[in-house]
């Protein structure tokens, strides 16, 4: 039996029965790391050590009868732009190469009170900006379906890692897409969940209105119970919402009976791979069947999402990144005549080429003169589109399109043009701008490659996205193919 | 459109030194992504007020209590010039 090929409710069973202990499974993981990490690059840093340790702490747990949660046991990777207490920490820059932060991210915390075995942290984009993970300071990961595609981004190292038996769940966050587009091209589950439903405490800031930590899962069981433990108020963080949350667990239904399904129109047109498209179309007619009503309808400000979402993500990330100046932690600069000439070359030399672009476009976008012609009618633009989703939830209890018009692309394919990059992200920063929840699952193959099918819902209504993503799961083998490495 | 020296001036305000290279190439992409964006002018927002966060929530507030903090050292431990107890950094004046 492959452990590492298996799912957390499955891992739960065997380990609650004794049939495997949870020190044998991550050794197992450890084995798969081995054994094809040098064709996936998924993980810029491992934590063996501490896996073991933890995971013989949950052995003891279940010999002595205690009953466990589950994700006990559990080989679990991070995306390296969350804080873990004592392990270094770079969001894949040169600025923050060195920091070992002293405190961890309360999700981390809260993974670790679940029995959840922190495996290691995973690649991505520098500072989450990006949408392949080619922007890494430290290397490239690879698709494992392809290796000569990227993973997607900016998480490509956490969805790389479930879909190659690295690691069983893992975390990762998104701000225009960074779940959503790396689940769907290495075909897993990824979700983003509402703004304000997971503590940004300990996440390493890129765009603090739109950033969102969530997880990637092989199916959607696992995803509802990595939700159960990520989701929650924090009085650490001020955004972090008050609600009351349900057990999401209790969502997994087979059942689309009467579900209204409206399918924004803009998001199926211009560009959009022909084979993806129809993958698409069977799944909507898979949903209609199974008792959905389905029909088109409109999201008429999307058009102008990109354009809003980059000047509000840059803008707010050039505000964010100006602590690193090279003076509490990270990268300094070695040669500075004084104080201002060091925070220069230590930024110059600390961040890579598309972090600072993104800071150029913010600053440029926030100085005096053009604040109010680009920021601010960015965020009334925002407002236009947020309220094309309040309406269209008026009438539909979920959206379902494409997550990407394409498959993986290829490393280096679109690193040349900005612009081009940025266009990946067409149909996934609508969301962060709304601030609803986001899902990817596996929604076919077109030549080869997975395509994600994106489903979204309402604020804080990921109920609604899980029991839609478990009854499509139920009726399809997508989720269970698994590539050749 | 922006110019080379536009370019000189928000690299300071960003505090960022560019070679040559980068001032030429930032120079022609921020062109391209701001000509993208001049869609955004097609829409009237005369009365459509700003969104800059998506939840209700307003003056969050905490109780004023003492609580535990990290300890000097930890604070310190990630420090690239550390000296008695304090960052140091080149001369400012």
């Amino acid at each position: 039996m492959q452990l590492f090929r298996l799912t957390a409710h499955e891992l739960h069973d065997l380990l609650i029965k004794k049939e495997i202990s949870a020190e044998e499974l991550n050794l197992a993981v450890f084995d798969r790391i081995e054994a094809v990490e040098d064709r996936v690059k998924a993980y810029v840093t491992m934590t063996k050590e501490r896996a073991l340790e933890q995971a013989r702490s949950v052995d003891r747990q279940i010999n002595d009868g205690e009953k466990i949660s589950p994700l006990a046991g559990i080989p679990v990777a991070i995306k390296d732009n969350m804080c873990i207490d004592g392990v270094r920490t770079t969001a894949c820059s040169k600025i923050l190469a060195n920091f070992v932060p002293p405190y961890s991210a309360t999700v981390v915390k809260r993974l670790d009170g679940a029995g959840a075995i922190m495996v290691g942290k995973t690649n991505c984009d520098e500072f989450a900006m990006g949408s392949s993970t080619e922007n890494s300071a430290f290397f490239i990961t690879r698709n494992p379906w392809d290796t000569e595609r990227v993973p997607g981004g900016s998480s490509g190292g956490s969805a790389a890692v479930i879909a190659a038996g690295e690691a069983i769940c893992s975390l990762g966050s998104d701000t225009g897409g960074s779940i959503r587009l790396p689940a769907s091209f290495c075909g897993v589950v990824g979700l983003k969940p509402t703004y304000g439903a997971v503590s940004r405490y300990g996440l390493i800031a890129f765009a603090s209105s739109l950033d969102q930590i969530g997880p990637f899962t092989r199916d959607v069981a696992d995803c509802a119970a990595m939700l159960n433990v990520i989701c929650g108020h924090d009085p650490l963080d001020s955004t972090s919402a008050n609600y009351n949350m349900p057990d999401f667990t209790g969502f997994l239904k087979n059942d689309v009976q009467g579900l209204k399904i409206g399918v924004p129109r803009e998001y199926m047109v211009e560009g959009i791979h022909p084979e993806v498209r129809e993958a698409i179309e069977q799944a909507l007619s898979l949903l209609e069947a199974l008792g959905a009503h389905v029909e088109y309808t409109t999201l008429p400000h999307t058009e102008y999402a990109l354009s809003t979402y980059y000047l509000i993500a840059p803008a707010e990330a050039s505000s964010n990144l100006a602590r690193y100046d090279g003076v509490r932690y990270g990268y300094r600069a070695e040669k500075a005549d004084d104080v201002i000439d060091m925070f220069m070359k230590t930024r110059s030399e600390g961040f890579g080429s598309e972090v600072k672009r993104r800071i150029m476009l913010g600053t440029y976008a926030l100085s005096a003169g053009y604040y109010d012609a680009y920021y601010l009618k960015a965020l009334r633009v925002r407002t236009l589109i947020k309220q094309d989703f309040d309406r269209a939830f008026e009438k539909y209890d979920l959206l379902v399109s494409p997550v990407c018009p394409t498959t993986a692309f290829r490393i280096g394919e679109k690193t040349e043009d900005p612009l081009e990059m940025y266009l990946s992200d067409v149909c996934t920063i609508s969301i962060n701008l709304a601030g609803i929840p986001g899902m990817s699952i596996p929604g076919g193959f077109a030549q080869g490659m997975p395509v994600g099918l994106q489903l979204m819902g309402r604020h804080f209504d990921e109920g609604t996205l899980l029991r839609a993503a478990y009854t499509f799961e139920q009726n399809t083998d997508y989720h269970k193919a698994f590539p050749e490495l | 459109m922006i110019t080379k020296e536009d370019v000189d001036h928000v690299a300071l305000l960003g505090r960022l030194e560019l070679t040559e290279e980068e001032r030429e190439m930032y120079t022609r992409q921020l062109n391209d992504i701001l000509e993208h964006f001049q869609a955004l002018e097609r829409l009237n927002t005369e009365n459509v007020l700003p969104t800059a966060h998506v939840l209700p929530l307003k003056n969050v507030y905490r109780e004023d209590w003492a609580g535990q903090h990290l300890s000097r050292e930890e604070v310190l431990a990630n420090g690239p010039d550390v000296e008695e107890n304090c960052f140091k950094v080149p001369k400012i004046v």
